[in-house]
């Protein structure tokens, strides 16, 4: 055969075993490529795992306070918000809340042109290699604070089997909506080419409204009904640990479950749009 | 058969310029500047201009990056933006100053993964990486991160990983920029292999003009966004005076140097004469006339400098 011999174009049609390849690949890039820097995931888990002992005491001392009140902190009892504790610990590496600043970071520096030079769609060439990194946090960065949290307090174990797939579905689409919520942030550099402020305001929101900081049930019910209905944040986080501690009884939890794809397609959508809406008025920073 | 066709392509940008303390005006500059470009399939074309003449901005309008301001542009035979996915299986691009590598793994990562985003077969992609490990010497540092990578290891890399799906046309914006000379040397190598086979077309923008002589026998030359010179190297030569010099040492100074049309005596040290001569005039000729006077001690004949030709053509 010859050397760089010119081939016909193939056919776009995607068959199967093309598409599962591309999609194991650019997966296994984002596994790799995460797996590389361990020290880090040493000192992310590490952290996650200290502010796991601060939360739950602040916790325990809630659902203490309401205990003696003959009463449950908005439905949680002790153990429930332990396992919320130590689950969202966890979690915070998987769906990644913050620091992901790749796509801003490539439009300030004009790479981004090599993105736009691939034949796939952008968002999708970065959302694969980020379920990619996300299975790797998941052994790493969640199971550490689970295994911790264990050992270290009485917490909650599911008691219905449909609630552990429940939670898998819920924790990808989570996963889902925060991607979405991440490249809309850093996608602002196309306009503004300094998206700092953005991404600092996506910071604090995720965190705060997302259910890290304290569960949004303890809100008054207008405010969480707000806040789930008129913002993704409560499907980051405060979705699937409800899920997870079974707060709800199961029709609630495919409920919670429907409102969290709704955002994901709703977000993705977003994501191509903006992307499109981008690249028409692109300029590639740097020549 | 042409592959690229443009038609009064231009680009314009907004910029906004300072007026005061608070003003700012909005002012639209034209980068493209309405370029027609036919390139037959095959082609080994030098793409050259000046900084900010609007090469690059070109390059992109061509690869579907950049949204055209007006005028038609077809690739490979289709429209770059909104056919730009299609386009880019049929084309390779390789941008000097930008990589299209992955930062964090090896470089045979690299070009796996690329084998699955072009969708090569597993037996086609082998030899082609094959051949581009024996040619550009890959193989001492294909396990390493490309991170790790120096400049010249790394711009061979990214030829490879233009060329592994087999394009069409290649684009190659300022390849060898910041190249040590071995690096220059084992990219034009490959390119001038890579054009004597004539199945890729290659469209090289640079501003080392080595490159250029080296490897293209057709320059397209801009600035200010438009097309300022198309045809060969020689038609440079000819349209912009280049000159021919021949140095010539004789024995004893002669008497009367030889007078001849188009050939013009520059200079005359003692024994050695320098003589220019213009695109038309013979150097046989003019070496015959100074034979016959006798005491010829040494002859050299020196070809124009194309630097010289491109910098009076920059200023013209």
């Amino acid at each position: 055969m010859g050397f760089i011999t010119a081939t016909a174009d193939r056919l776009p049609i995607r068959n199967f075993t093309e598409s599962a390849g591309l999609i194991r690949t650019l997966g296994a890039s984002g596994f790799r490529r995460f797996s590389t820097y361990r020290q880090a995931t040493v000192a992310a888990t590490a952290t996650n795992t200290m502010f796991g002992f601060l939360r739950t005491y602040v916790m325990l001392a809630v659902a203490g306070s309401a205990a003696a009140l003959g009463g449950q902190a908005a439905g949680y009892d002790a153990p429930r918000l332990v396992t919320y504790v130590w689950a969202g610990q966890g979690l915070i590496g998987v769906v990644l809340l913050w620091g992901w600043t790749d796509l801003a970071d490539r439009i300030r520096s004009g790479d981004v042109v090599t993105d736009l030079l691939r034949p796939v769609h952008p968002v999708l060439g970065y959302l694969l290699p980020d379920l990619g990194r996300a299975a790797y946090a998941l052994l790493t960065r969640f199971t550490v604070p689970i295994a911790v949290g264990a050992l270290a307090f009485d917490m909650y174990v599911p008691r219905r089997a449909a609630t552990y797939p429940l939670f898998a579905l819920s924790v990808l689409l989570a996963l889902l909506v925060c991607f979405a919520g991440r490249f809309l942030a850093n996608a602002a550099a196309y306009w503004l080419l300094d998206s700092r402020g953005v991404l600092m305001t996506w910071a604090v929101c995720s965190g705060v409204l997302g259910g890290l900081y304290f569960p949004i049930r303890f809100l008054p019910d207008w405010a969480a009904a707000v806040l789930y209905f008129g913002t993704p944040f409560p499907s980051l986080l405060q979705v699937p640990l409800d899920v997870l501690v079974e707060r709800d009884p199961p029709l609630s939890q495919l409920g919670l479950l429907g409102l969290q794809a709704g955002w994901a397609v709703l977000l993705l959508w977003g994501c191509v749009a903006v992307q499109r809406r981008a690249e028409r008025r692109l300029v590639v920073q740097g020549g | 058969m042409n592959v690229i066709e443009t038609r009064e392509l231009r680009k314009e940008f907004s910029v906004r310029v300072r007026r005061g303390l608070l003003r700012r005006e909005r002012r639209t500059v034209a980068a493209v500047d309405g370029v027609d470009l036919t390139v037959q399939r095959g082609e080994l074309l030098g793409y050259l201009g000046p900084n900010g003449a609007g090469k690059s901005t070109t390059l992109k309008m061509l690869t579907g990056v950049l949204h055209p301001s007006g005028g038609r542009v077809t690739v490979c035979g289709l429209t770059p933006v909104p056919q730009r996915i299609q386009l880019a299986r049929r084309i390779g691009v390789v941008f000097g100053q930008r990589s299209q590598l992955w930062w964090d793994l090896p470089l045979r990562d690299s070009f796996e993964l690329l084998r699955h985003i072009y969708r090569v077969p597993g037996g086609e992609h082998a030899a082609r990486l094959r051949r581009c490990r024996d040619l550009l010497d890959l193989d001492e540092f294909l396990d390493t991160p490309v991170r790790q990578l120096s400049l010249g290891q790394r711009m061979r890399g990214e030829l490879t990983a233009a060329l592994l799906h087999g394009p069409q046309i290649l684009f190659l914006d300022e390849p060898t920029i910041g190249l040590d000379v071995v690096s220059k040397q084992a990219v034009r190598g490959f390119l001038a292999e890579l054009g004597e086979r004539g199945d890729t077309t290659i469209v090289l923008t640079t501003h080392d003009l080595a490159d250029i002589e080296r490897l293209c026998r057709r320059i397209v030359v801009i600035d200010h966004g438009r097309v300022v010179h198309d045809g060969g190297i020689d038609a440079l030569h000819a349209r912009y005076g280049s000159q021919r010099r021949v140095v010539v040492d004789f024995d004893v100074a002669p008497a009367a140097p030889p007078v001849l049309p188009g050939v013009h005596l520059e200079s005359a040290t003692g024994p050695r004469l320098v003589f220019t001569l213009d695109g038309s005039a013979s150097v046989g000729t003019l070496v015959s006339a100074l034979t016959a006077l006798g005491g010829l001690r040494d002859l050299s004949v020196a070809e124009p400098e194309i630097e010289e030709v491109i910098a009076r053509l920059y200023r013209h």
